[in-house]
């Protein structure tokens, strides 16, 4: 394999059988590895639609400046393609993501704004919404594009029916940044979601959300809630909500029982492939990895006994 | 028939500070129209009222799946289950 350029890695990621941790031999369960992609998260396909479709539609041009709310992994794969490009980014971050994500987003030349952690992602998204109309940064925005649901209808969609047209379930989280997540951009789900109904209705959709637990305590009401504009209720089939504990452990099994290195949300996951599994009698699940493990190494998931990690894990976004 | 419900922060100032409470009914809605009986501060935010439709920002959970994709407030419940209740809030990325 020859590419001439990193960009062109992006997507065309692994589907690997872990049919070892399904509890139902009748059911095939097979992950996509999105940890392989250049900056090691499923965003990097989000990250490349939305600059080249703003480079597309004149927004974009040489020596802008961008600024982006993001828990991590969609600023990495920014701050990645931007720097290739010639645009500076700015990205703003809720202070309680995880120690790696911040080293990778200054590694890949991102100045980073923090704001509170206690305002979770919201915080972030209205800091941006502020200082973007300050100064008049580009806004590319991922909670609102489509282009962040086009990257998945056009890219991992269509893999995942190349290379599994059997399949019958499609798990997957509903964010992958922000312990506090509760919808994420949802456009993994969005995405993917549509391109196999479409290409077979009976397809099941199932959603893997992390609690909004106490990481979010700046709502003073739940009209101050949010759910992205990309949204659609309709395209799912379920949701479940999965907590850290269960999260990290289920990430553990992946490790040992498959040997692949997952992220922690793909701990919760792979749980949520794995009750779907029991409640079918048959069929193939695709469950989406969308990163690896790396970026959390410093939350002890692995090595610390659970309640040293779940007491981490209170502080820290893992999704 | 009693059931567990669990509250987010912003709603525990209107239960004394509890983060689990105890509420009946034989369905979701019946369980979550006790709650806004018992305590008025929560009915005003979750306004259930006699619409079958929750606000857009309100989660509800019995046990851990989202009773939007189960028969949403008529969704059945048995003793040992958990109701919770949580706040729609813009995730990672």
């Amino acid at each position: 394999m020859r590419a001439n350029s990193v960009l062109d890695l992006i997507g065309d990621t692994p589907l690997v059988d872990v049919s070892v941790l399904s509890p139902n031999p009748d059911v095939a369960i097979l992950a996509k590895l999105e940890g392989q992609n250049p900056t090691g998260s499923v965003k990097d396909r989000v990250a490349l639609f939305l600059v080249e479709d703003a480079e597309r539609r004149g927004i974009l041009r040489p020596g802008a400046v961008l600024m982006e709310p993001t828990s991590g992994n969609t600023g990495i794969g920014l701050a990645m393609i931007c720097g290739l490009r010639g645009y500076t980014l700015k990205a703003v971050v809720a202070d309680n993501v995880s120690e790696e994500r911040v080293a990778l987003l200054r590694m890949y030349g991102a100045e980073i704004v923090f704001s509170p952690g206690e305002e979770g992602s919201n915080g972030a998204v209205r800091l941006a919404q502020r200082l973007v109309a300050e100064n008049g940064y580009v806004f590319l925005n991922q909670y609102e594009n489509p282009a962040n649901v086009e990257a998945h209808y056009r890219g991992t969609g269509p893999e995942i029916w190349r290379d599994c047209p059997e399949i019958t379930a499609f798990v997957a989280g509903l964010g992958t940044g922000g312990a506090e997540a509760h919808v994420g951009t949802s456009g993994t789900l969005m995405g993917v979601g549509r391109y196999l109904k479409e290409r077979n209705p009976a397809v099941r959709i199932v959603a893997v959300e992390p609690p909004s637990g106490e990481l979010v305590q700046g709502l003073r009401s739940l009209d101050e809630g949010y759910t992205p504009p990309i949204f659609d209720q309709s395209v799912l089939d379920g949701k479940i909500v999965v907590r850290p504990g269960p999260s990290v452990e289920w990430a553990r099994r992946i490790l040992s029982e498959t040997g692949i290195f997952s992220g922690l949300s793909c701990g919760a996951a792979m749980l949520a492939a794995a009750r779907h599994a029991e409640c079918v009698d048959r069929g193939t699940i695709v469950v989406l990895f969308p990163d690896g493990g790396w970026k959390y190494l410093s939350t002890g998931a692995w090595l610390e006994d659970m309640e040293t990690v779940e007491a981490t894990l209170d502080r820290v976004s893992i999704w | 028939m009693p059931v567990e419900v669990r509250l987010p922060t912003v709603l525990r100032q209107f239960a004394g500070g509890e983060a689990a409470v105890e509420s009946e009914g034989a369905t979701v809605g019946q369980v979550l129209a006790d709650l806004s009986e018992r305590y008025p501060g929560i009915a005003e935010q979750l306004s259930v009222g006699n619409s079958n439709d929750l606000p857009r920002f309100v989660n509800v959970y019995l046990n851990d799946e989202d009773i939007r994709y189960l028969d949403q407030l008529e969704t059945q419940v048995a003793e040992s289950d958990v109701i919770s209740i949580m706040p729609a809030v813009s995730g990672g990325g």
